[in-house]
């Protein structure tokens, strides 16, 4: 699933109920005549700000690692990519 | 000067009587851990507490004010929600997730807090990654309502709001994404405040969506939310949509409400589940408005109806893409799996709960290819509909006011079983994050049985000055005042 959570037993009847009732609640929107109607996705005026490509100081690679559950030589460790089914 | 007292005064009276060494700012913040001591095992405002750095920041301010620093927030507690970063400090969102997890930085608007010499007491509990509006989605335990401790404080800051209604916290840090800071201070009694989208740095918010966020104060004045706001307020490098407009949050504070029009929309006026005490609370605000030289003016918000579906599209689809970086890998909790998909699809059913699993699920849906123009697209011209109300709206009135939430602080457990009944929590507030405007709630009264009510005003994008002068107007006129909850 796209938002690679974990799905338990029970949980599709869970949820399958409530998002249906929040769903039926959003399909109002289909009343409105929004054809000729810009999308807004930046309610503000800002636009786009740059800053000139300098670099500045970042993390150093021990305060990346500092929260990490598994680190190993300077990596984040994660179980193998490869051995997907 | 008893010890009880202290944790009853404003910003305002505060540093007055500090600079007059009436009493120390290290006996200040002991007063209030005391009474933090005293109540918060029966509030539950906090989650953890930072003595080291309240410590440190209260001699830091003692000397300060020593030299003769007149700085209005030197040595003043205040309490942050768990979705700042404050380097070092847990900080957690309210979720299992991120327990442990110890930021790296501190975010800009507390920077700006500690330079203006605020002592931190500690991180306050809150909806989990800010999702709600009662606080019963913290991943921890819920936060008591000061006024009736059986009741919620409101949400997503629920802690927040409380800490400063049971004078606990001179300030404390809330953020706003669809009435988060408005909703909990109208619940709890207290003034609560969300600036423009822009005003305020995000840098060093854990981003719950991205377009509606904003930072802003709870306080116990309107006045002392003027001041902690233009502390924080301003454009900010590291937060590429904070605006670089003049910081004029004070701007004619003082001047009253005389000639100024004041819109009431009809449909937040009659909204659908509108409690009679907070209706009468309301016509009574109106009242006092009207007599201190306003002018009511009837205004229009005709896509009212249509907010909550188009911010319950909006805000879960810019969730589920904020939150897919919660996969245990750099941070946080982590349950292994066989590979790493099932890592992460393990470590996020088990990390997150409830209503977090549920907006994800609902965002990533909204944004997928096949349903992307139906559900996100659509929400975001609805979007605009809702802004040109408001900007409708502004071309007949100075500022808009309406109660701030439709009810006041219901039963722990009353809205937990339908998540849509939560959700109506914030028909009056979440218009002003899809707009983008400015907005303020200040109690106007207590209902029979002694739990409080918000009026909000709300006011055109970069107009906090308006909405802090009709506030403030109101506040004299009224002459109700913030008090602090009188837990024993």
């Amino acid at each position: 699933m796209l938002a690679r959570i974990g799905l338990e037993p029970g949980d599709v009847e869970f949820y399958a109920e409530q998002l249906s009732g929040i769903l039926a609640h959003i399909d109002r929107l289909k009343e409105l005549d929004t054809d000729a109607i810009p999308p807004t996705a930046q309610v503000v005026e800002v636009a786009n700000t740059l800053r000139e490509d300098v670099p500045r100081p970042g993390l150093s690679q021990a305060e990346a690692l500092a929260n990490a559950p598994a680190a190993v030589d300077g990596f984040f460790r994660v179980p193998s990519i490869q051995d997907e089914a | 000067m008893s010890k009880t007292k202290l944790t009853e005064l404003t910003i305002k009276e505060a540093a007055r009587l500090l600079r007059l060494r009436s009493f120390s700012a290290a006996e200040l913040v002991t007063a209030h851990a005391e009474q933090i001591e005293r109540l918060d095992h029966r509030v539950k405002a906090f989650l953890r507490f930072t003595p080291e750095l309240w410590e440190k920041q209260a001699e830091e301010a003692d000397r300060r004010i020593a030299r003769g620093d007149l700085g209005p927030l030197v040595g003043i507690p205040m309490a942050v929600k768990d979705v700042l970063c404050v380097r070092g400090v847990e900080t957690t969102a309210g979720s299992r997730i991120l327990s442990g997890f110890r930021p790296p930085y501190t975010g800009t608007a507390i920077s700006r807090l500690f330079a203006a010499g605020a002592v931190m007491l500690g991180v306050t509990n809150c909806d989990e990654f800010a999702m709600g509006s009662s606080t019963e989605n913290s991943g921890y335990h819920p936060t008591h309502n000061p006024w009736d401790l059986d009741r919620v404080p409101g949400g997503s800051s629920g802690g927040s709001a409380a800490a400063v209604a049971a004078g606990e916290a001179m300030i404390a840090l809330g953020t706003d994404t669809g009435g988060s800071i408005r909703q909990p201070a109208a619940l709890c009694g207290v003034v609560g405040m969300k600036p423009t989208y822009g005003r305020v740095s995000r840098y060093g918010l854990i981003a719950f969506a991205s377009s509606l966020d904003q930072i802003g104060p709870f306080t116990r004045s309107v006045e002392d939310t003027a001041i902690v706001l233009d502390a924080m307020a301003g454009h900010d490098p590291l937060d590429a949509t904070s605006s670089t407009r003049p910081n004029d949050v004070l701007r004619d504070f003082d001047a009253g409400v005389k000639g100024m029009r004041l819109g009431v929309p009809r449909e937040y006026y009659d909204v659908e589940g509108i409690e009679p005490a907070v209706k009468a609370a309301i016509d009574t605000a109106i009242k006092s408005l009207r007599d201190a030289g306003a002018e009511i003016v009837d205004v229009t918000l005709p896509h009212t109806d249509y907010g909550l579906a188009a911010y319950y599209i909006i805000a879960p689809a810019e969730c589920s893409s904020n939150l897919a970086r919660f996969d245990g890998v750099r941070y946080g909790f982590c349950q292994d799996g066989q590979n790493i998909t099932e890592s992460y699809e393990r470590t996020r059913r088990k990390g997150f709960g409830t209503e977090v699993r549920r907006r994800v699920m609902l965002g990533t849906y909204a944004l997928s290819s096949g349903y992307y123009d139906a559900y996100y697209l659509k929400a975001q011209k609805v979007r605009t509909l809702i802004k040109r109300d408001f900007d409708a709206a502004f071309e007949r009135c100075d500022a808009i006011i309406s109660a701030t939430s439709p009810t006041v602080a219901f039963p722990i457990g009353a809205k937990t079983k339908n998540p849509l009944s939560m959700y109506l929590c914030d028909v009056l507030t979440l218009g002003g994050n899809l707009a983008g405007l400015p907005g303020i709630s200040v109690p106007c009264g207590m209902t029979d049985e002694v739990l409080p009510v918000g009026l909000q005003v709300l006011a055109p994008q970069w107009r906090e000055d308006v909405a802090l002068r009709v506030a403030r107007a109101y506040e004299v006129a009224s002459g109700v005042k913030a008090e602090v909850a009188p837990l024993v």
